[in-house]
């Protein structure tokens, strides 16, 4: 694969053809906030916390769905980006019901680290309340949609991953919910393998394991790269297996 | 069948029409259906067989005429006569137009609509030529005013490169709203290199008060196809897809039974018209999401997925439908090949505006004498619209402002009266063309409260994908809703203003990038003292001054005195 020069905060680096701009990124020590992404599952460009200014482009771009080219000119904290992740974040916390103290992943959350990085420390406008159920049916976990951000890495981890497809969105706009088997109960699904993968994968403490308390869930990313890397070695090919 | 075939299907169909002394012509499109046109219609069929008028009269089910405000309509076409239009028919009427006129020679005088008002004679009907004189469940009645002539000439005379370039010569833009030159975009797809390629028709209409796509899916629903399978011939595509939105059950039965019809006489499907290209129509009805009308969103949806919109690039033009290049484009621009391909580009590009060739349909609606579907050349000032074809505004009321591009577009103050209505003179003034929507308000109509309905309509039908658009919308929503009821500070107009921006730059697709165009001043730069979005901020700006001060005996000031002053 060709390699390509591109300038990131008036710094020269080559990276891959074709590489997400996020990820060259990262690999560049430069800390982008995200929510959506997460390594190993597809892009999704949702959360727009990654959106980066790129020069001749009026269009700001997220970076996780652009692709590094030759020449690119990018910058990734100006004043307005910075005003508007803080701007994002504030909306996704006026959005439902965040309330970090009564929260399983109080400590743990992403939503709550990228808010703290950035010093978001109140949000200006009213908070919408709404009044969102719990669904507490499956014997291990649970969800909340109130700390729901709607970010899909359950849904997409359940699909790409686990190749069950138990989780999807349904509603529209401000009244989309994640939900399991055409919104049954949790516990009722046939679909659902309880792997646990879309716990693990949710920012937040909307899907949680039961029994935890206030700030004791902890969330382990690693087995989607250990799952990844056997993919890609084929450990699990058939004939290969042993 | 071969072209000789479908020329001898067009001339055996005239000359049975031409046997017929009268031929009676009834509106069944949506908006005369509504009031009452199928009981017209039903009328006219048994007075005709009262008066045992069958051999010499014939009754037609047609497409849409125009002026929809006052349907149900009948036009009575004779022999070596002009045609007589009839307004606001119903069944007694209906009657009289079958004993009086047809039988008599006596027409019903006092509901004639007059067919030299300006409302038609400055239209130009190219896309609607055939209808409301075609029945558009009938091919013959296609064939017989030229139908699928173009299909035949371009599948023999033109290699797909030819196509390309006669469309691109004409000017043609893309109708759905955006303006892309559509020759360019056919061009991009036929040059890549695939096995298999797509083409989709976009008839996912949603900006309120809009239905031209509907009007001409309904009305003559074989243009489409036959637009549709030039363009498959020219991009070297052999499947397309026509994606009708869910609330047009007249428009997706119509297009059912064509592409039945037209797979039945070889006009579509295999080897059409005796040539070697194949190519299969297949429809996708929509669920009602008005998201879907944005091309990504669209894809999804035909293939099964969510309707949620991706980034671009890629283009479809790249990899759109199952990863495969695809030409996307709206009805209307389809509808459009048709007459290019018959009469040249040339011809084509003589009409219109500099940089905006040929017609454009626009609804026009609201408050307006009358209001209707109308074709008129690009270029045309919106004065001539409202005050010529619409006749002026009723009741002696003021002309306040015309809202065009539906919740993605403006509203266009009296001081742009003068506008001509091409791509470039409606940006330059910060809305946008849009898909054909024109609503006309009067001095009445507030404009937060507009604003108010354009955000709601946002926030219903943001798909939920990227956050901006899905909280933002909803808190933009909240914000207007405070300043109509009276409780807004002027810090809330600054929150606005700054929601409105973020929204803009970071949203998603066209949807929440659009939401708030109407208002988001700051972004403006040289129309802004003039402009409409200028003066809805000073509006939102009176609202909230006018709304916290007392009147003089004390209580607030009311809302319908609000309405007057803004």
């Amino acid at each position: 694969m060709a390699v390509v020069t591109l300038t990131i905060n008036d710094e020269m680096v080559s990276a891959q053809e074709g590489q997400s701009l996020l990820s060259v990124l990262r690999e560049h020590g430069i800390e982008m906030p995200t929510l959506c992404h997460l390594d190993g599952l597809s892009e999704r460009g949702g959360c727009r916390l990654c959106m980066v200014e790129l020069e001749g482009n009026a269009r700001l771009q997220a970076a996780c769905v652009t692709p590094a080219a030759e020449g690119m000119m990018v910058h990734t904290h100006s004043e307005r980006l910075v005003k508007y992740r803080m701007m994002i974040l504030e909306l996704l916390f006026s959005e439902r019901n965040h309330v970090c103290a009564v929260c399983v992943m109080n400590g743990n959350c992403e939503l709550q680290y990228e808010a703290a990085k950035i010093g978001m420390d109140h949000v200006r406008y009213d908070y919408l309340n709404p009044a969102l159920p719990m669904d507490a049916s499956h014997e291990r976990y649970a969800v909340d949609h109130n700390r729901c951000i709607l970010c899909s890495r359950c849904v997409r981890v359940c699909d790409e991953i686990e190749g069950a497809h138990v989780w999807d969105v349904m509603g529209r706009g401000a009244n989309s919910r994640v939900i399991t088997d055409l919104n049954q109960p949790w516990g009722t699904s046939l679909s659902c393998t309880s792997c646990g993968k879309c716990v693990q994968v949710c920012p937040t403490g909307a899907l949680f394991t039961k029994g935890a308390t206030v700030a004791e869930m902890e969330k382990q990313h690693d087995f989607l790269r250990w799952i990844l890397d056997g993919r890609e070695k084929k450990v699990w090919a058939h004939g290969n297996g042993k | 069948m071969n072209r000789a075939d479908l020329e001898s299907l067009a001339q055996r169909e005239q000359q049975k029409q031409q046997a017929f002394r009268c031929r009676i012509l009834c509106c069944a499109s949506t908006p005369c259906l509504s009031s009452g046109g199928q009981t017209v219609f039903d009328t006219i069929n048994a007075a005709i067989a009262e008066h045992k008028l069958d051999a010499d009269v014939q009754s037609v089910a047609t497409g849409c005429m125009g002026p929809c405000s006052r349907g149900p309509m009948v036009t009575v076409q004779e022999l070596g006569k002009p045609d007589v239009i009839y307004e606001q028919v119903t069944p007694g009427i209906a009657q009289r137009i079958v004993t009086e006129h047809v039988a008599q020679q006596a027409p019903v005088q006092q509901h004639i609509l007059p067919s030299d008002i300006p409302f038609f004679a400055k239209q130009q009907k190219v896309v609607l030529a055939n209808s409301g004189l075609i029945d558009p469940e009938k091919l013959e009645d296609y064939v017989a005013r030229g139908g699928y002539m173009a299909l035949g000439y371009a599948l023999r005379e033109m290699t797909p490169e030819d196509v390309c370039k006669e469309v691109m010569a004409s000017g043609l833009r893309g109708r759905g709203g955006a303006g892309f030159p559509s020759g360019l975009k056919w061009d991009m797809v036929r040059k890549e290199k695939a096995e298999k390629k797509y083409v989709v028709a976009n008839g996912d209409e949603g900006d309120p008060g809009a239905y031209m796509d509907r009007t001409l899916m309904e009305s003559d629903p074989h243009r489409v196809l036959e637009g549709m399978a030039i363009a498959g011939y020219a991009v070297g595509a052999d499947q397309g897809f026509i994606y009708v939105r869910g609330e047009y059950p007249v428009a997706a039965k119509r297009l059912e039974r064509a592409i039945r019809a037209a797979e039945r006489r070889g006009l579509l499907g295999s080897r059409i018209l005796d040539s070697g290209f194949n190519f299969r129509v297949d429809l996708r009805i929509g669920a009602g999401a008005f998201v879907c009308g944005e091309e990504t969103a669209l894809m999804a949806s035909i293939m099964g997925r969510r309707g949620q919109p991706i980034t671009r690039p890629p283009y479809p033009a790249q990899s759109g439908l199952w990863g495969k290049p695809t030409l996307i484009n709206n009805v209307e621009t389809f509808g459009t090949i048709a007459p290019i391909v018959n009469h040249g580009a040339a011809w084509y590009a003589t009409i219109g505006a500099a940089k905006s060739k040929g017609t454009k349909i626009f609804a026009l609606a609201g408050k307006v004498k009358n209001t209707g579907l109308i074709e008129v050349p690009m270029g045309i000032s919106l004065r001539e619209i409202v005050f010529d074809i619409g006749g002026g505004i009723p009741d002696g009321l003021e002309f306040k402002a015309a809202q065009t591009g539906g919740p993605s577009g403006g509203c266009i103050p009296a001081a742009h009266l003068d506008t001509p209505m091409d791509y470039e003179s409606l940006k330059a003034l910060g809305s946008i063309m849009g898909s054909g929507g024109l609503i006309i308000m009067d001095e009445r109509s507030c404009m937060v409260d507009v604003a108010k309905f354009f955000m709601e309509f946002c926030t219903d039908e943001s798909c939920g994908k990227c956050v901006p658009c899905r909280v933002g919308t909803v808190q933009m929503y909240n914000l207007l809703d405070k300043i109509t009821q009276g409780r807004a500070t002027m810090a809330d107009i600054d929150t606005l203003q700054e929601l409105c921006i973020m929204v803009k730059d970071t949203s998603l697709c066209g949807l929440g990038q659009s939401a708030s165009t109407p208002y988001s001043a700051p972004c403006a730069t040289s129309w802004m003292s003039t402009g409409p979005t200028f003066w809805i901020v000073t509006a939102l700006r009176a609202s909230v001054n006018s709304m916290r001060s007392r009147s003089p005996n004390g209580c607030w000031l009311n809302k319908e005195t609000m309405r007057w002053q803004l």
